[in-house]
């Protein structure tokens, strides 16, 4: 009951911007430094630029989906493991 | 090198190092001037190696804990893949490092973050390889040296286990994006109003936007480490959090 609680204040606080804010655009804040960057500095230009850029916002969020996933497969094999061992620790 | 002496030469470069520069988390690729990223990279470099020979001892001395690592450093990897629109009406995303501080000590954690912020610089284009050393610094450095400040001051004052983790979690979270802000205001300072008018901005940017992600981040870590204390009770012996015991 108290993790679904405190489940929902997270998600409460991802959605209620959405909701707050209608017409903001919710880019990334380092897009948002690159700006700033170049309002600050008129003649900075990156003199580097990433090796592999992903092709378009679907593969990236691929790329990002994928990292989720295979992280929370971790986590949660590692805890269901956990829980198994206390189990088997409380009946042998 | 012995530990001790690693950390003794890490702390001397940093006091060396901070007076003329400063950079820290997520910049993107190309966006610090060359001096600087190798400045960056030159102050994280020490944590790395600590933070290496930390995580070796610990798998040597409990091999049964390479489990938990592996949590520990999959947790990081899926909170700094979800971007969560904040407040400001732009997105960040928490860092996921503050678990692992707890569990492991802030420098096994710069390698975590190491290993985090690679894998989006080579293939998301999300941070990059030349701010690599200034983002490994603020997200695996500074961020994990004030999470485990924060942890233990709250046990230190008999504060509950709960706020404790919360509270590591959250401070390093937004610590981590204020080192950014630094880092960038270093190497930006405007023409008028110099470094403090640059941080300001830099800070609104990423600071603000961070703070419920901050809050977010610490209940996250509360639940996966109530989780955690519950089915992972040898483990948690293992690494000494013995006041795991109420």
């Amino acid at each position: 009951m108290k993790n679904l609680i405190l489940i929902a204040i997270v998600i409460g606080l991802a959605v209620l911007p959405l909701v707050m804010l209608s017409d903001a655009e919710f880019t990334g804040a380092d897009g948002e430094a690159e700006e700033a960057i170049t309002e600050i500095n008129v003649d900075y230009s990156p003199w580097f630029s990433p090796l592999i850029e992903p092709k378009s916002g679907e593969v990236e969020s691929l790329l990002f989906a994928l990292q989720a996933a295979a992280g929370s497969g971790i986590i949660f094999y590692g805890l269901g493991y956990m829980i198994g061992r206390s189990k088997k620790e409380e009946t042998a | 090198m012995p530990a001790k002496k690693v950390w003794i030469i890490g702390l001397l470069l940093v006091i060396a190092l901070l007076p003329q520069s400063a950079y820290a988390m997520h910049i993107m690729e190309g966006f610090l001037p060359p001096l600087w990223s190798i400045a960056w990279g030159v102050l994280a470099i020490p944590f790395v190696l600590v933070g290496y020979f930390s995580i070796q001892k610990t798998i040597r001395d409990h091999p049964r804990l390479k489990m938990l690592l592996a949590m520990a450093c999959a947790f990081a990897f899926v909170l700094s893949a979800l971007k969560i629109p904040s407040v400001t009406g732009s997105c960040s995303h928490p860092t996921g490092l503050g678990f692992g501080t707890i569990l492991f000590g802030p420098t096994a954690m710069t390698v975590m973050a190491l290993i985090v912020l690679l894998f989006q610089a080579m293939l998301l284009a999300h941070g990059g390889l030349t701010t690599l050393g200034a983002n490994t610094f603020s997200m695996g450095v500074a961020g994990p040296l004030v999470a485990f400040a924060a942890y233990k001051v709250v046990k230190k004052a008999n504060g509950p286990q709960w706020f404790a983790v919360f509270m590591a979690a959250a401070l390093g979270n937004l610590i981590t994006y204020i080192t950014t802000s630094f880092q960038l205001a270093l190497a930006f300072p405007a023409e008028t109003g110099g470094f403090m008018a640059s941080l300001t901005k830099f800070l609104g940017i990423f600071a603000v936007t961070q703070i419920p992600l901050a809050v977010s981040e610490g209940i996250l870590t509360v639940l996966i480490f109530n989780a955690i204390a519950v089915y992972g009770r040898e483990e948690l012996k293992d690494l000494k959090i013995i006041s795991m015991e109420g």
